[in-house]
């Protein structure tokens, strides 16, 4: 069974719907009409860009060409980490920390999978690579960003007690623990929420990619399980790392809260 | 004649040692942010107090003599540079209790593993104390276990930023009391900040005043 092909006229019929959107939108003087049409123009230009860049790539399979798309795309989430943060770490620190904490989770984690458990060969095959990197790059994403932001202004908020808590002699460590547990648990509040509800709430996009171009169901849900354990782990793995390095940045040498180096975005 | 020079020489060098040795924080050149630097000592169980304009930098020095903000200079606490060791070993020694008490527990006892029951009675509560909701304690009782908590830890020097600002003058009572026999029992150095005449006379002769960015003697 193959995929039935999509023409321009399809998806200008699916336009078509969110073009209507936006004109409801403006008759309710919503005042999002011009932002889902810009963003709705970015998802055509976006994706249009990577379809030609992966065919490009597909075609000429190279290590050099894959890992420099791996670190574009790498680059790209981790500013939106930092975009995301209502308080972020000023300087190369904003960047810095949530990008590397991605970089040591998603990396390590798809080179595992492409070279032990998929066991692609040659490893770097970008049909699997690429994907599969990009799956853990959006969603370790999105636990780094929550519990990094969830650190960040609960320090700001409980300054006092923080503060407080060095006074009586406590370590940075200690001082700072139940905010720390509680932004990791926020970060991986979402991926836990997703594990439980596929299959019966939603039916994860990937599945249903694999299931449309023809695969068998079977098939495709052992992928998704794959997936959603790797996507667990890179998640949880990121948000323990950029939290803990965090932590401890909002401290100096001789663990003085040092709120100063946060900045409201 | 000559070893007698030599014997009054000794006799004065064992003397400034002995004092030298006798005091329990020695101050050099701390300075904080604009301000200039200040050098100053303190004896074990001396009870000093602090005033000055506000805004003149009395609770910035508490703050760096916990060192719980950044500031040049050094601190030596029997001999000891502060940098000789961890930050909250110092700030186990060094205790700060701000004027205004933080608390993070539903219930008193999840801010206390131990504390002294002597001081506890003294500062008119009991052991049940422990088992009371935090929200429902008044400012006073507020201060008065802020007080306790700072003291469970044992430190050597007890710097007070205006403890007793919001009170009624009984519960303030209660606290000077509690902390005048305690420093007398434990032998800790006090730093009391206050602008409170009154308070200052009932505590000690002797303080500190910070005038023009200078820090001087003062005794009333």
């Amino acid at each position: 069974m193959n995929l039935i092909a999509l023409s321009p006229f399809d998806l200008g019929l699916a336009a078509a719907l969110v073009i209507l959107l936006a004109l409801l939108s403006v008759q309710l003087k919503l005042g999002i009409a011009g932002q889902l049409l810009f963003a709705g123009l970015r998802t055509i230009a976006q994706l249009m860009l990577i379809g030609l860049i992966l065919k490009s790539i597909f075609s000429y399979v190279h290590l050099g060409w894959i890992s420099l798309l791996s670190v574009v795309m790498l680059l790209m989430a981790g500013r939106e980490v930092m975009a995301r943060q209502k308080y972020r770490l000023k300087g190369w620190w904003g960047f810095g920390l949530g990008t590397l904490s991605m970089f040591i989770s998603s990396f390590s984690i798809t080179l595992i999978a492409l070279n032990v458990i998929i066991n692609v060969d040659p490893w770097y095959t970008p049909q699997y690579a690429i994907p599969l990197l990009g799956m853990m790059l959006g969603n370790t994403m999105n636990g780094i960003s929550l519990g990094q932001d969830r650190l960040n202004q609960s320090a700001w908020q409980q300054r006092s007690i923080i503060e407080a808590r060095l006074m009586l002699g406590w370590t940075w460590s200690q001082a700072i623990s139940d905010i720390r547990e509680d932004s990791i648990r926020t970060g991986m509040m979402p991926i836990i929420n997703a594990m439980a509800a596929a299959g019966i709430v939603s039916l994860p996009g990937m599945m249903t990619g694999q299931i449309l171009a023809g695969t068998a169901p079977m098939e495709a849900v052992k992928y998704q399980i794959l997936i959603m354990f790797l996507i667990t782990a890179g998640t949880g793995f990121g948000t323990f790392v950029s939290v803990w390095f965090g932590s401890r940045r909002l401290f100096d040498e001789r663990e003085r809260l040092r709120l100063e180096r946060l900045q409201v975005n | 004649m000559c070893l007698v020079l030599v014997s009054e020489k000794f006799t004065q060098f064992a003397i400034s040692f002995a004092m030298m040795a006798s005091m329990k924080l020695v101050v050099n050149n701390l300075q904080i942010l604009m301000l200039e630097p200040w050098s100053f000592e303190l004896r074990a169980g001396e009870c000093i107090y602090l005033s000055g304009p506000s805004g003149s930098g009395k609770t910035r020095l508490l703050r760096a003599l916990a060192d719980l903000d950044p500031h040049q200079g050094d601190m030596q606490l029997d001999g000891v540079s502060y940098l000789g060791m961890p930050a909250h070993s110092w700030r186990k020694k060094v205790a700060f209790l701000p004027a205004e008490s933080q608390w993070w527990s539903a219930d008193v006892g999840g801010h206390f593993s131990d504390y002294n029951k002597t001081l506890l009675h003294e500062l008119g509560f009991t052991e049940q104390v422990m088992g009371w909701e935090v929200a429902r304690l008044s400012s006073g009782e507020k201060q008065r276990l802020a007080l306790l908590r700072a003291l469970a830890q044992s430190p050597e020097i007890l710097l007070l930023d205006e403890p007793t600002a919001n009170l009624d003058s009984k519960c303030a009572t209660v606290i000077e009391q509690a902390v005048e026999h305690y420093r007398r029992d434990s032998g800790i150095a006090v730093i009391w900040v206050s602008h409170d005449i009154s308070q200052i006379k009932r505590l000690t002769r002797h303080g500190w005043v910070i005038a023009d960015q200078q820090l001087k003697r003062q005794d009333a």
